[in-house]
Order: structure tokens, then C-alpha cells, then sequence
């Protein structure tokens, strides 16, 4: 039985939950609301007054060619790097799943890269695979292979999927392992008995019985490319070479600190806050309902 | 339909025994019960049998095909595992079918045969349900059903009964013979309850420890246990032992006597006093204790006059009745 404290009143309950309610409105609602109303101005060059413009900034900014690839740059990452980071998990949690013996160093070893910052992960795989100096690059030059990511746009994009689907493949993998093992054994017994052979097995049992975690993995990494990549981005390609590698969320800050056009990039930051909402609602909608037993 | 042998079937986890050689023969269509105390090795032996543990020495046959190495699907053996392990997902019409489904067998004859099991486990309304709207019974007919669909040539039950009430535990136990002479398969059925032996087995594997203390008919064990440890487990209330010490005799034997056998009288073997009686109607137990302490109980009819608690009475029994074991717990 759940254990349930009701509060007589209104102020204690206010009180208890006003440093969060605080923390939110400071740097959510504020920041939020500042960007929505900046979105609809546009600040004269030397910055001393703004022009209201209405919707003018997002007009624009739907019909700019380049805004519009950036939002297929960004579908072509987020699904690239949820495929790879999800998919290398689910494997690893299969086989760490099988093991009985050193399943947890295994385990511990594969969590260490989540504790990585972005940022620092984005200079790890810059090392590695820079033009000059690193240690792939030059392992592929003897392979014959001529790496550069600084010149060619399906290096640089490889790159960055690559270095940010590596962070995200210990969280996966963990969420994985976990649904995986909270499949009753017996059950998979039961239907290697009726004649099912380990692909069969996962196909018609385990992988229906881990949808639920699936989903939520599905939405999660999703949020997490589209938002959380931008310190990879800016330490590996800086959304370059010719914008192949900006997504949205390296365009507000490169339209709006280095291009310094603060409505446009206002307006960018409101559309992106709206992408969210509705994955937000999806999430919620959805892992309710498609719980499956 | 078909034989089942073990032929000195030992399983080893790591450095750890835990069958030490099991032997028998099944005969086509008998229905076996291995029952014994928890962690004895039962669970171990079904499972060696069904392929999901590997046997680290000895023989399985099924139909007198040696399938040591043959996968689970490929001994045409069917389970019912304790906790049903049910596909949460599928509906009971679904469950059943899925091995089915895996064979390939055609949509029609499918249909049909899960209609077949469906009548007879009376599950027919619940088909399109999934297991989770099913009760604790309904949920065992669907392992049950999910077994008999394929027609394997042998059944395993693991304990089936175990997580239903007394009452449908006593009504399943019923139908689950029945269905099985109906359908003529041959069965192992692992049990921790004597009753359940008791009353299903053709025969009964009395397991104790890894070791298969005695192999034989439900009341040919009871008559006649082969060990100390049969003569305690199989029979409630257990039989009671005393040491050889105690009746004046060598002390390296135990005697053994079961409750149904002693009689409280005056031409007295032994002195016990009463510590108390447990009226149930058409019988009495009578509790005692003997001079070294040990505990002895008394089976008597309820017509018989009920003993004064705290006194002191005799205790006598046919010599016919008296079980001896020696030190290692084997019948002399
Ligand atoms: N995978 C395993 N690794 C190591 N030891 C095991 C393993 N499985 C079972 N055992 C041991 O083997 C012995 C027999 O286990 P088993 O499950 O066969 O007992 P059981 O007779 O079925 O008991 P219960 O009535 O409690 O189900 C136990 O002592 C158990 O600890
Ligand atoms: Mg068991």
C-alpha cells in the first residue's frame, strides 16, 4: 500500500514546492517567455532598439533555404544517431543478458562512458579521427583510406553521430539490460519448448515484451540529438564543412551569438521549444498506453 | 506417446553434485511423480529431461532415441511450468497456438485443435483474453492447453499446482489425471507435496538429497519404505522413529512406526505421556513423549476413549509393523 501525507492548507505544500517552482521560472519561464517575445522583434545593428515584426522572423524564416535543410540535417542525425546508439545497446544487453559469469564488469565497464560530458567526448573522437594527428586517421591512410572530415560532409556527419551516439550507448544499454532481465526465464523456456530458435524467440516474445522500453529509449535519444549534441558538434565540426552538420540547435547559436541576428535566432529557439512539447506529449501519451500486458 | 528412460542421469553445477545418478525406466503412458523436500534436485532432473539444463553424465532416452544433445524443441516434450509461464502478450487463444504456429502446422488445423483443448480445459469463453484477465486456475488450463495442442509424446509438470488454493489445488489434481489417461502421454510430474504423489502416481520417485531413494508405486513406498527418509516423508502424520536405545535393542538402529500402527493400551512396549489430542472428527492424533524426550504420535480412531493430557500411558504395536534402519538410514 502506497503511504499517502495529506497537508491541511495551502502554504506549507506552496512552500515545500517553491524552490522548484523558483528554479523553473528562473531558467525556464523566463528565458522561454524572453525568446517568444524576441521572436517577434528585430533589433536594429547597434542593438539600441527593436523593431516589432510580428511573425515576420518565422515567415522568414520557413521559407530560408537554409533553415529548411537544417531541419533534414537534423532528422538525418537524430535517426542516425538513435539507430546506432540504441541499436549497439540492445546488442551488448543481449550479450551481457546470456552471460551468467562477469556480467558485472561488463556492465560497469560499459556505464564508465556515460559519465563523459559531451563537449569532452566530441574532443576524445576528435583526437582520434583529426586530420593531421589522429590515430584512426592515420590507421586508415595505411588502409589507404583518406579521412577528412574537415572537407567531406558524410565524414563529418559519421563523425559526430558516431561521438554522440558513444555517450548515449551506456544509458541504452542499461534501460536494455534491465527490461531484458524482467523477462521471466521460464517464459523463454516455455518457448524454446514449443519450438522457437533463438531468432524466432526474440522476435515473437522478447521484442514485443520490450516494446515498452523501446518506446521510451525511442523518445529519450531522440530529445537527446536534438538537443544535448551541441557540445560535440562544436568541438568536432562547428556545424561545418557547409552547414552539413548544423542542426537546429547549433543554428540558433551560430545565427544568433556568431551571426548576431537575435530575433531570427529567437524565433528558431521558440520553434525548437514547440518540437519538444510535442515529443514531451508523445512520450507521456503514449508509454502509458502501449504498456503491453 | 511414448518411453522415457534415465539411464544414471547425473547433473554437476560448477564443482556442486546435485544428482548423483538417477535411474528408471517409464513405461508408455504411466504418469511418474518425483516428489521429495525443496532443493532436493527435482526441478534439476525435469529440466535435464526437457533439454533446458545440460546432463553432465548418464543417459535420457525419449522413445528410445538417445536426446542428450537434442535441443528442448527437438524431443517432442511439452512443459507446464509453476509459475505457467504464459506469453503476457498473446491472448490464451494465442498462447496455445504458438507452437503450433512455429511448426507450421496449416491456419485450419491449428484452429481446430486449440478449439479441441479449448473445450476440454473449458477455457472456450476466455480465447481472445490475455493472461493477465485470467485467474490462478484458468491461467494453469492455459499451460495446461498449451501442452496438450502439440501432442508431445511426453508431459513435465513442475509443480503446477503449487500456486493455487487448496481447494481447486485437490479439483486440478483430478483433472490433470484424467486428462492425462484420456490422452494416454506418458508424464513426469515434480511435486514437493505427498499427497499429490500419493494420490496421481502410477509411480513415484522418492528423491532425497540428488539421490532417487526409492522408486515403486505409491503404496508399496508407503508400505514399505526403503529408507529412514522415505518412511518420515511419504505418510501424515510422518512416521514416528525411535532410537534402539530407547526399546532396549542396538543402538545403532533407528525403528520406525507409523502413527496408524501404535495402540495406546495397557500391555505396554513403551511409556509415553500425553501432551495433548487433536480431535478431527473421524480420527484423533494423540501427541506424547517418550523418557529421552523424543516425540511420538498416536493415529486413532475417534471412537476410541481420548487419553487424559499430562498423563502417563503404554504404547504397543505388531512387531510386523516395526520398520528398522540402520545407522546410515537404510531398511535392514
Ligand atoms: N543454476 C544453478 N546453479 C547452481 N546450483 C543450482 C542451480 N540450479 C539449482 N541449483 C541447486 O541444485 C539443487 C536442486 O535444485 P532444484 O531446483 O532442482 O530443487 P527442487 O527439488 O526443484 O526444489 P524446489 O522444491 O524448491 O523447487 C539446489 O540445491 C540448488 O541450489
Ligand atoms: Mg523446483
Amino acid at each position: 500500500m502506497e503511504k499517502r501525507v495529506t497537508f491541511k492548507g495551502i502554504w506549507l505544500p506552496l512552500l515545500l514546492v517553491l524552490p522548484q517552482i523558483l528554479i523553473t521560472a528562473i531558467f525556464f519561464f523566463y528565458p522561454a517567455g524572453q525568446a517568444i517575445w524576441q521572436s517577434l522583434f528585430i533589433p536594429d545593428p547597434f542593438g539600441l532598439s527593436m523593431q516589432w515584426v510580428g511573425l515576420g522572423n518565422f515567415e522568414y524564416l520557413l521559407s530560408d533555404r537554409y533553415y529548411r535543410a537544417s531541419f533534414v540535417t537534423t532528422a538525418v542525425f537524430s535517426i542516425l544517431v538513435t539507430v546506432v546508439s540504441m541499436g549497439v545497446a540492445l546488442y551488448l544487453a543481449i550479450l551481457a543478458d546470456r552471460l551468467i559469469k562477469g556480467s558485472g564488469t561488463y556492465r560497469t565497464l560499459l556505464i564508465w562512458p556515460y559519465a563523459v560530458a559531451p563537449a569532452v567526448a566530441g574532443v576524445l573522437w576528435l583526437f582520434m579521427f583529426n586530420t593531421r594527428v589522429g590515430v584512426v586517421t592515420w590507421y586508415l591512410g595505411l588502409l589507404g583510406y583518406d579521412w577528412n572530415h574537415v572537407l567531406n560532409e558524410g565524414e563529418a556527419m559519421g563523425l559526430v553521430v558516431v561521438a554522440s551516439a558513444w555517450g548515449r550507448i551506456s544509458y541504452n544499454f542499461l534501460f536494455f539490460l534491465a527490461g531484458l532481465q524482467a523477462i521471466p526465464k521460464s517464459v523463454i523456456e516455455a518457448a524454446a519448448i514449443d519450438g522457437a530458435h533463438f531468432w524466432t524467440r526474440f522476435r515473437t516474445i522478447v521484442w514485443p515484451l520490450l516494446s515498452p522500453t523501446t518506446f521510451f529509449l525511442l523518445v529519450v535519444n531522440i530529445i537527446y540529438a536534438f538537443f544535448e549534441t551541441f557540445g560535440v558538434i562544436h568541438t568536432i565540426t562547428s556545424g561545418g564543412p557547409q552547414q552539413a552538420t548544423t542542426i537546429l540547435v547549433y543554428k540558433v547559436y551560430s545565427d544568433g551569438f556568431v551571426g548576431q541576428d537575435l530575433g531570427s535566432s529567437a524565433a528558431q529557439s521558440v520553434i525548437l521549444l514547440f518540437i519538444v512539447s510535442i515529443l514531451t506529449v508523445v512520450q507521456f501519451k503514449f508509454i502509458e498506453r502501449r504498456v503491453h500486458y | 506417446m511414448a518411453t522415457l528412460t534415465l539411464n544414471n542421469v547425473k547433473k554437476s553445477f560448477g564443482k556442486t553434485d546435485v544428482i548423483h545418478g538417477v535411474s528408471i525406466d517409464v513405461q508408455d503412458g504411466e504418469f511418474i511423480v518425483i516428489v521429495g523436500p525443496s532443493g532436493c534436485g527435482k526441478s534439476t532432473l525435469l529440466r535435464m529431461v526437457a533439454g533446458l539444463e545440460t546432463i553432465t553424465d548418464g543417459e535420457v532416452q525419449i522413445g528410445g532415441r538417445r536426446v542428450n544433445e537434442e535441443e528442448p524443441m527437438a524431443r517432442d516434450i511439452a512443459m507446464v511450468f509453476q509459475n505457467y509461464a504464459l506469453y503476457p502478450h498473446m491472448s490464451v487463444f494465442d498462447n496455445m497456438a504458438y507452437g503450433l504456429k512455429i511448426a507450421k502446422v496449416p491456419r485450419s488445423e491449428i484452429e481446430e485443435r486449440v478449439a479441441q483443448a479449448a473445450k476440454l480445459l473449458q477455457l472456450e469463453p476466455y480465447l481472445q483474453r490475455k493472461p493477465r484477465e485470467l485467474s490462478g486456475g484458468q491461467r494453469q488450463r492455459v499451460a495446461m492447453g498449451r501442452a496438450i495442442v502439440r501432442k508431445p509424446a511426453v508431459f513435465l509438470f513442475d509443480e503446477p499446482l503449487s500456486n493455487l488454493d487448496a481447494k481447486l489445488r485437490v479439483q486440478m489434481r483430478l483433472e490433470i489425471r484424467a486428462l492425462q489417461r484420456e490422452l494416454g502421454v506418458t508424464a513426469l510430474y515434480v511435486t514437493h507435496d505427498q499427497v499429490e504423489a500419493m494420490t496421481m502416481a502410477d509411480r513415484m520417485i522418492v528423491m532425497n538429497g540428488g539421490i532417487a531413494d526409492q522408486i515403486g508405486k505409491p503404496l508399496e513406498v508407503y508400505a514399505n519404505p526403503a529408507t529412514e527418509f522415505v518412511a518420515g516423508f511419504i505418510g501424515s502424520p510422518p512416521t514416528n522413529f525411535m532410537t534402539g536405545a530407547l526399546l532396549g535393542r542396538s543402538a545403532e538402529t533407528k525403528i520406525g512406526v507409523r502413527p496408524e500402527h501404535i495402540t495406546i493400551s495397557d500391555a505396554d512396549r513403551l511409556k509415553a505421556r500425553v501432551t495433548y489430542c487433536e480431535a478431527l472428527g473421524a480420527e484423533t492424533l494423540v501427541h506424547l513423549m517418550v523418557a529421552d524426550g523424543s516425540k511420538i504420535t498416536v493415529r486413532q480412531d475417534a471412537s476410541l476413549p481420548l487419553p487424559e493430557e499430562g498423563t502417563e500411558v503404554g504404547l504397543t504395536w505388531a512387531d510386523a509393523d516395526e520398520m528398522n534402519f540402520d545407522a546410515t538410514g537404510k531398511r535392514i
